[in-house]
């Protein structure tokens, strides 16, 4: 009875508990996909700085409009696709590499954001587009969090093959079809879908988290991407059923507790993976006949 | 016949330095053709442009009737990034692009037969399920030559495609190359083993920057040719000013 009490009571209860619930099942299906794209695309750090471009755009939506998450979102979304279509035209049409043109766009981004929120010159709490609420997930913004993540998906699938093949041999690719570039900038875009989908339950801060770390955390447990891409998802799921759990229960912030759980899911892998864990390397049991 | 390639006075190069300069000449269908040259001598800056990632920065490079999916490409393994987890199976029947384009599977008992018998011709039966990051190098390169086969192209560009193989692997894939020139396919490709060449091939480029011979191969690999393309300055001439040579006499063939 006590583990019904701990783990299944808070969703029967509560129905903003089953919301949130609701809300990070369809985070971890359009962002874990992504995340796991973002790793072997040597990306993981593109995720973060789009974060930071997203965010200036959230406070000119949060200035013109309040508290009002579509005006939010929608700011975000320019903000994010600008910057992402800038760089990538940049980094393709130039010599310079991805990750210099996207951190000079969005460092501009991010100044101008600061900008035009000085010039308008009113202190404006964000806290909480910089770190969520996952429990205050009313119709709306749910419906919008699982709408975008259905397009994530679909779209994944549209662009899934060039994707791949444009992440393990882009010169092949650019012989065979003109695919590539469009198929990249599709996936640039559904980063910034994906962080904005992200910072209404987690804040722009963490938002990117929910999509690393299970990708992290599937590269210990598979060679294979279909593998890992389904590790991510199941591993993100689970980090944020047990991080609703934890916040319900101890009432730490929850958007901070979903990604601590997949930070602690992520050092279980790292020690204990089946694929290069640091335990598995140690003792990698007898070798083969052949 | 017509040409199947087409070099009209083309220069290819980066950051306007030329790498290829000046280049004239035809390549017909069928041809069997090898490109010889020191480091630095343009081979893979010319396939670039032949395959159509790499722009001219004066002339041009036709093609003819050739599709974008009449050209097969391999390039130089260091373009591929061997870390990405996709088995042997997946990666060689990228090679059915052509037919499969973007959404078609090749779970499909043909297709899997065509992928057997690609990796059947270059010795890598029962490699299916294997990560790429685990071949060996030799073992990537008969996987490259797999994919080739598969993507059945008229025209065949092989970037130096027996570099740090074996006796034995590179007879394999010799045998393939010769495979490819009786089916009456077009097949360049970039070598420095010269008596491989003079054995195989029975007509050659020889670059040093630009052309410096093009024709029989006995003919073109001569001492006085080679020395003179050993005599190639490798680097780029930041000083260098605006080339005003429109039309420089071909001396291909």
């Amino acid at each position: 009875m006590m583990i019904y009490d701990a783990l299944i009571a808070p969703f029967t209860e509560f129905e903003f508990m089953r919301r949130a619930l609701a809300a990070v099942i369809a985070l971890a299906l359009g962002g874990a996909p992504i995340g796991v794209f973002l790793m072997l695309r040597r990306m993981s750090l593109v995720g973060d700085a789009m974060a930071h471009a997203i965010l200036p755009g959230a406070a000119i939506g949060f200035l013109l409009s309040g508290l009002n998450l579509f005006a939010m979102t929608a700011g975000g979304l320019i903000a994010g696709f600008t910057v992402a279509i800038l760089a990538g035209v940049v980094a393709r049409t130039t010599e310079l590499k991805e990750d210099a043109s996207l951190a000079t766009f969005y460092l501009a981004s991010l100044a101008l954001g600061v900008t035009i929120v000085s010039i308008k010159g009113t202190n404006i709490d964000l806290l909480h587009v910089l770190f969520g609420n996952i429990l205050a997930m009313d119709d709306p913004t749910l419906l919008v969090i699982a709408f975008n993540a259905t397009i994530t998906l679909i779209v994944l699938a549209v662009i899934y093959r060039p994707l791949v093949i444009e992440s393990v041999d882009p010169v092949f690719l650019r012989t065979v079809s003109r695919a590539g570039a469009p198929a990249h900038l599709a996936f640039l875009a559904l980063v910034v879908v994906n962080l904005v989908n992200g910072f209404q339950a987690l804040g722009t801060l963490l938002a990117v988290g929910l999509m690393i770390l299970p990708a992290g955390i599937a590269r210990f447990w598979s060679r294979d991407i279909t593998g890992m891409i389904c590790i991510a998802v199941t591993s993100a799921i689970v980090s944020g059923y047990a991080g609703l759990v934890l916040s319900f229960q101890t009432k730490v912030p929850s958007g901070p507790a979903i990604i601590l759980v997949a930070a602690v899911l992520y050092m279980g892998s790292v020690l204990f993976g089946s694929v290069s864990g640091v335990i598995r390397q140690m003792f990698p049991g007898r070798h083969l006949e052949a | 016949m017509a040409a199947q390639l087409q070099f009209r006075d083309v220069t290819l190069g980066y950051d306007r330095h030329p790498a290829v300069h000046h280049l004239n000449g035809e390549v017909a269908p069928g041809a069997l053709l090898a490109i010889v040259g020191p480091n630095g001598a343009g081979k893979s800056t010319l396939f670039r442009g032949i395959v159509g990632i790499l722009k001219p920065l004066a002339g041009a490079i036709l093609t003819g009737d050739l599709d974008v999916r009449d050209i097969a490409y391999l390039p130089q393994s260091a373009d591929i990034d061997r870390s990405f987890p996709i088995s042997v199976f997946d990666f060689v029947g990228t090679g059915l692009w052509r037919s499969t384009g973007f959404f078609g599977g090749m779970g499909d008992s043909r297709s899997r037969e065509k992928i057997a018998q690609a990796l059947a011709a270059v010795g890598l039966s029962g490699f299916e399920n294997r990560s790429i990051g685990t071949l060996s190098g030799g073992q990537m390169q008969r996987l490259l030559f797999a994919r080739v086969l598969l993507q059945d192209a008229r025209l065949i560009v092989l970037d130096e495609p027996l570099n740090a193989i074996d006796a034995k692997t590179s007879d394999d894939l010799l045998a393939l190359v010769r495979r490819w020139h009786t089916e009456k396919r077009t097949v360049l490709a970039a070598l420095h083993d010269m008596d491989l060449v003079r054995a195989n091939f029975p007509e050659t480029l020889l670059l040093a920057r630009g052309p410096v011979a093009w024709g029989k191969t006995a003919d073109v690999l001569t001492a006085e040719h080679l020395l003179e393309a050993r005599r190639m300055c490798e680097a780029f001439d930041d000083s260098a000013g605006a080339c005003l040579v429109h039309d420089v006499p071909s001396r291909a063939a």
